[in-house]
């Protein structure tokens, strides 16, 4: 452990940025989450949760009900102002370290609700670290804000980022299927259309 | 439809129906607020009434209508199983004194129907046995669907954060991490 780095005064004492490194690898693939689902954009987290879509893939499927044994807290669906206090409880309640994700526009501002009875987006409840716009968004959205919030976790970068969208390449069908070989490295079959 | 509901109310009320009309084929009576009560009961019990099943009760706002004739329009819908016919009936009622008598012992159903007007009206049902809020908190001060409620106030029942927070979210459209992930290492993915 010869590069073991000692950052002196640090509020838990001894870190080295090997062990931050080590932990936020660690971290990120083993993220038990506590579902807060409130509204239609359940559909589409039982949809990623689903075989088809399958987030066991990432380390993340485990839903704990239980706040203390959760990491990752997805708030999916509208907060009525009637809910916000059981969501900021049950946010109090998780162990660090841990992390919101803000699924669906609902969650993320209010969404199509501006009226007395919605909360405007649950950061002026809690603090979020990942927002995956979208009414309700598609369960591949879902799964690049998974993966976004995992590399920030590794990253140790505590900074709240938005999904953005993704630009769709361009060119004819042939430069389209060659691109795709290249992304995923010939390890996939060629699609057909059946 | 046919008139007959209308015809047993005006038999039975008399001078109480204040109004009847018929909008497509749907029966509307506006009865005087002491029948209320009488009238629901009539319907339910009345052999060629029989109507056994509770649809819908709730309430319309009317904020210009002068307040002595009543502002607000509270109505019952109810239905006939097995004679098929179907009537609404109103009482207005004025926000002065926003009183009616409950029918929440002769529809169970609407017992539900009247708290949910107490919550958004404010319109108080005499004899209701639990009238509290239904879908709105006990701290909400006023009730929301009346007009004169400003729709986008909110009363929040936790403190919101302040923007000096350190995770408070970026809004603007260049805000936030770039979506490509660029500080990763794809080796992060490797399975
Ligand atoms: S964002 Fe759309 S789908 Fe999701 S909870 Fe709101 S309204 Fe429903």
């Amino acid at each position: 452990m010869g590069d073991l780095k000692v950052i002196g005064g640090g509020e838990s004492g001894f870190f080295s940025t090997k062990l931050d490194a080590l932990l936020g690898w660690a971290r990120k693939f083993s993220l038990f989450q506590y579902p807060f689902v409130t509204a239609c954009c359940g559909m589409e987290f039982m949809a990623t949760a689903g075989p088809k879509y399958d987030i066991a893939r990432f380390g993340a499927e485990a839903p704990r009900f239980s706040p203390r044994q959760s990491d990752l807290l997805w708030v999916v669906g509208t907060i009525s102002q009637r809910q916000a206090p059981a969501l900021r409880r049950i946010y109090e309640q998780m162990l660090e370290p841990k992390w919101v994700m803000s699924f669906g526009t609902c969650a993320s501002c209010g969404g199509f609700y501006d009226n007395y009875a919605t909360v405007p987006g649950i950061d002026k409840i809690i603090p979020v670290d990942v927002y995956i716009p979208g009414c309700p968004p598609r369960p591949e959205a879902v799964l690049d804000g998974l993966m976004l919030l995992m590399s920030k976790i590794a990253a140790g970068d505590k900074t709240p980022a938005i999904l953005k969208n993704t630009a769709l390449p361009e060119g004819s069908d042939e430069e389209l299927e060659k691109l795709y070989q290249i992304r995923m490295k010939g390890k996939v079959p060629v699609m057909s259309e059946e | 439809m046919s008139k007959l509901l209308l015809d047993r109310l005006k038999a039975q009320f008399g001078d109480s129906v204040l109004e009847t009309s018929n909008f497509r084929g749907d029966d509307v009576a506006v009865l005087d607020p002491k029948v209320w009560r009488a009238a629901a009961e009539f319907l339910r019990d009345d052999n060629r009434c029989g109507c056994d099943y509770f649809v819908d009760l709730s309430c319309v706002d009317y904020p210009d209508e002068d307040d002595t004739k009543g502002r607000f329009d509270v109505y019952l819908i109810v239905y006939s199983t097995h004679k098929k016919h179907r009537v609404r009936i109103k009482a207005r009622v004025s926000e002065a004194n926003p009183e009616l008598d409950t029918v929440g012992d002769i529809y169970l159903g609407a017992s539900w129907g009247e708290r949910e007007v107490f919550d958004m009206f404010g319109v108080r049902f005499k004899g209701h046995p639990d009238l509290r809020r239904i879908l709105m908190y006990e701290e909400f001060v006023g009730y929301p669907l009346r007009k004169d409620y400003p729709a986008t106030k909110a009363q929040p029942l936790v403190e919101y954060r302040d923007n000096t927070h350190d995770k408070l979210g970026p809004f603007l459209a260049d805000e936030g991490m770039p979506f490509n992930r660029a500080p990763v290492d794809p080796k992060n993915f490797a399975s």
